[in-house]
């Protein structure tokens, strides 16, 4: 409601609602709310009773998930390295990225800003470990840092709701007079495991302490690997469009490679708007580069793809798919390097087309003319399989073979005339046939072998034409001829 | 036989330099007699090395699909052939352009179908000084196509004539000989030839047409008509 702009004061109780199976239920409350006891859950009807005064509206649950979605990657302004945790939260990992903001609690105190200007509210704590953070930033103070080896007195005085643990877990530990994880973590290692052997991870209170205190390793696994090198440019203004900046970006990317003798294969730039979407555009190169002009020449025609919206005011630069690059310098005066060059005409087309539209034939061990020419993109390594065919091929092949209308047929040999794209050629001369049979291992059964012949028309033009199959194979009536092919 | 036309006395005395002119690091567009012909293709690729760097073939979508995509068993499989299949022609023009930039090519080929509104003397121009400044021969083959306003520097128009005699075979077609005229160039006087490519040795032979009309030789076509 705070992001359309409607939002009701803050001591009026509002809630969100949800259908329910007996009718609408809370789905979640605000502060004021909540306080009065409005309890996520409870049917509308029943809280209504009791405080009549309860705003409710209707939660756009979808909504909020796909919001969630994309606020995943929105945090990566902060940090390489972000992951979803359940149904509202996040976790980031920071690690290495809160000098870029002045510390810890001016980078914490940015978050909030960001997220109170999109209309959100976030609770925000940095822990060491994953379990300590979710706890923190559910049940401890507003933006509270702790520090290394500061988990366990700082996690003491918190519920024990604050391990991630089921409610019937919760409920137990409860009637065990276990309110704290202080009081939890002073019982004997030994006893709780026993009691506890056989419960799952969820239900389980010493493998979440265990997390939480950092003594199991809980990993953050985000959606992609992280980036070695970055650049960005951080924008006072929203901006809608980021050409001026790009020469800057790519610059400082391949100064950062440069540095560390690296260079990349696929850039990633990523721009942040202000209204928390993220727009990327990816390109890809065939041999490792770290050449600015080059890199910037194959952002040149996708900038515009880009929807400002209200505009942007950060953009970054990624390089991926990074490896160790030597400089070779193979001519003694120090000119340009051919294979170079050539890689780069790839990439630069590759850019502009789309990767189908670029492409190496690749040779391939087959009788069948189709089969044995692939086109393949050529970003790809190059494959060396020459190998020597031995009869003759035409220099043409047409993609499908077309079939042709035979005036006058022999029962030996191609047809004397026959019909091709409404032009009457009369065959004076051939060669053939050329028997290609299917290839039983590919082919659908009932595929007709082929007979290829080269055959010359009365003015001179070659056609590689071929009949598939035989009269009487049994695999179809009269066998048809087809054009597959011209000859130089 | 009065008159010796003036193609027949020019190729007498440059018999030599004929295939130079094709040779070449220009901008050359062949015009293909009848669209579905292999005669223009084959006619570009008997000039161009067999077994050094890459060649640029770009194809727009029209021709790709009436004179098919190019075959590297009949083509050479020692070639290498990078290929840009597009669908407009304005973007053969941009990636024969941008190919001619690059200095490791053998050759750019490109191949348009028809009189597109993009390919205007403009084009021409640009695709024939930026192959003379890098040194890059670039072949442009047109196909149902009119011979506009150009700035190619050699323009040809190639067509099948009946094939050499086949030296074991005598009812299978020999090697490809074409009917090649060279309409308009820098570098020589125009003219007709009757070309025969060498497929053995890999060469071109240049050859007076026969302006009489009398039957060469070794041409098996009657032969064979006969025979059947």
């Amino acid at each position: 409601m705070e992001r359309t702009g409607n939002a009701p004061p803050d001591d009026l109780p509002v809630a969100m609602v949800a259908e329910g199976q007996h009718g609408p239920v809370i789905h979640d409350t605000n502060r004021a709310a909540r306080l009065a006891g409005v309890r996520p859950g409870t049917r509308v009807t029943d809280t209504k009773a009791v405080l009549p005064d309860l705003q409710t509206e209707y939660a756009d649950i979808a909504g909020d998930i796909q919001m969630m979605e994309r606020l995943v990657f929105w945090v990566r302004r902060w940090c390489p390295w972000s992951v979803q945790d359940g149904p509202n939260g996040l976790v980031l990992d920071t690690t290495g990225s809160d000098h870029l903001w002045g510390g810890e609690a001016a980078m914490l105190a940015d978050m909030e800003a960001a997220f109170s200007a999109l209309g959100l509210t976030a609770q925000i704590a940095m822990a060491p470990t994953w379990g300590a953070a979710w706890a923190l930033a559910r049940y401890g103070t507003a933006r509270s840092i702790c520090l290394e080896g500061q988990i366990e007195q700082t996690l003491a005085p918190l519920c024990v709701d604050a391990l991630r643990l089921n409610n019937g877990t919760v409920l137990l530990l409860r009637r065990l007079g276990l309110k704290t994880i202080g009081a939890l973590a002073d019982i004997p290692r030994l006893s709780l495991t026993r009691r506890f052997v056989k419960a799952q991870l969820y239900d389980n209170p010493v493998l979440r302490l265990d997390q939480a205190t950092g003594r199991i390793a809980e990993p953050v696994s985000s959606p992609d690997a992280a980036p070695a090198f970055r650049a960005y440019a951080r924008l006072p203004e929203p901006i809608m469009d980021p050409t001026p900046f790009m020469p800057d970006l790519c610059h400082d990317l391949c100064t950062q490679m440069e540095e560390q003798g690296y260079g990349c294969r696929t850039l990633c730039l990523t721009v942040y708007h202000t209204d928390g979407d993220t727009h990327r555009i990816d390109v890809a190169m065939s041999v490792h580069s770290r050449d600015p002009d080059h890199l910037l020449y194959l952002f040149r025609d996708k900038l515009d793809a880009i929807n400002p919206g209200y505009g942007f005011d950060l953009i970054t630069l990624e390089a991926g798919a990074t490896e160790q690059m030597e400089v070779v310098q193979t001519r003694l005066e120090g000119g340009a390097d051919e294979a170079v060059d050539l890689s780069r005409l790839v990439d630069r087309l590759t850019a502009r087309f789309g990767t189908r539209a670029v492409s190496r034939p690749a040779l391939r061990q087959s009788h069948v003319p189709e089969r044995a020419q692939r086109w393949v993109t050529a970003m790809a390594e190059a494959s060396v399989n020459v190998e020597a065919v031995a009869p003759e091929r035409p220099i043409g092949l047409l993609y499908t073979p077309e079939e042709v209308r035979v005036l006058y047929a022999v029962p030996k040999g191609p047809p004397v005339q026959f019909i091709w794209r409404r032009q009457t050629h009369k065959v004076t001369r051939y060669a053939g046939p050329e028997r290609i049979a299917p290839e039983w291992w590919h082919d659908k059964p009932g595929t007709r072998l082929r007979d290829y012949f080269k055959v010359e028309d009365h003015v001179g033009r070659r056609f590689w034409l071929y009949r598939e199959g035989l009269h009487g194979d049994g695999r179809g009536g009269d066998p048809r001829w087809f054009v597959h092919g011209m000859f130089a | 036989m009065s008159s010796l036309s003036p193609s027949k006395r020019l190729s007498s005395q440059t018999r030599l330099s004929l295939r130079s002119i094709g040779a070449q690091k220009v901008l050359s567009d062949v015009f293909a007699q009848t669209a579905a012909d292999g005669a223009a293709v084959g006619f570009v690729l008997a000039h161009l090395p067999r077994d050094t760097g890459t060649i640029l073939w770009a194809q727009d979508r029209l021709s790709e699909k009436e004179a098919g995509q190019p075959y590297m068993a009949g083509i050479g499989p020692e070639r290498s052939v990078l290929r840009v299949n597009v669908s407009r022609p304005s973007d053969v023009l941009v990636a024969m352009e941008d190919a001619l930039r690059c200095k490791a090519m053998t050759a750019v080929i490109g191949e348009i179908w028809g009189d597109p509104p993009s390919l205007d003397f403009t084009a021409t121009k640009r695709l024939a000084l930026r192959a003379e400044a890098n040194g890059v021969p670039c072949w442009l083959i047109r196909r149902a196509g009119a011979p506009n306003l150009s700035a190619a520097r050699n323009r040809w128009r190639v067509g099948s004539l009946p094939s050499a005699a086949h030296p074991h075979d005598p009812q299978a077609p020999g090697d490809p000989r074409w009917q090649v005229e060279l309409f308009r160039s820098r570098y020589a006087q125009p003219g007709t030839w009757v070309v025969r490519y060498d497929r053995a040795s890999d060469r071109l032979d240049f050859s007076a047409p026969h302006v009489d009309g009398a039957v060469e030789k070794d041409h098996g076509a009657d032969r064979q008509r006969a025979a059947r």
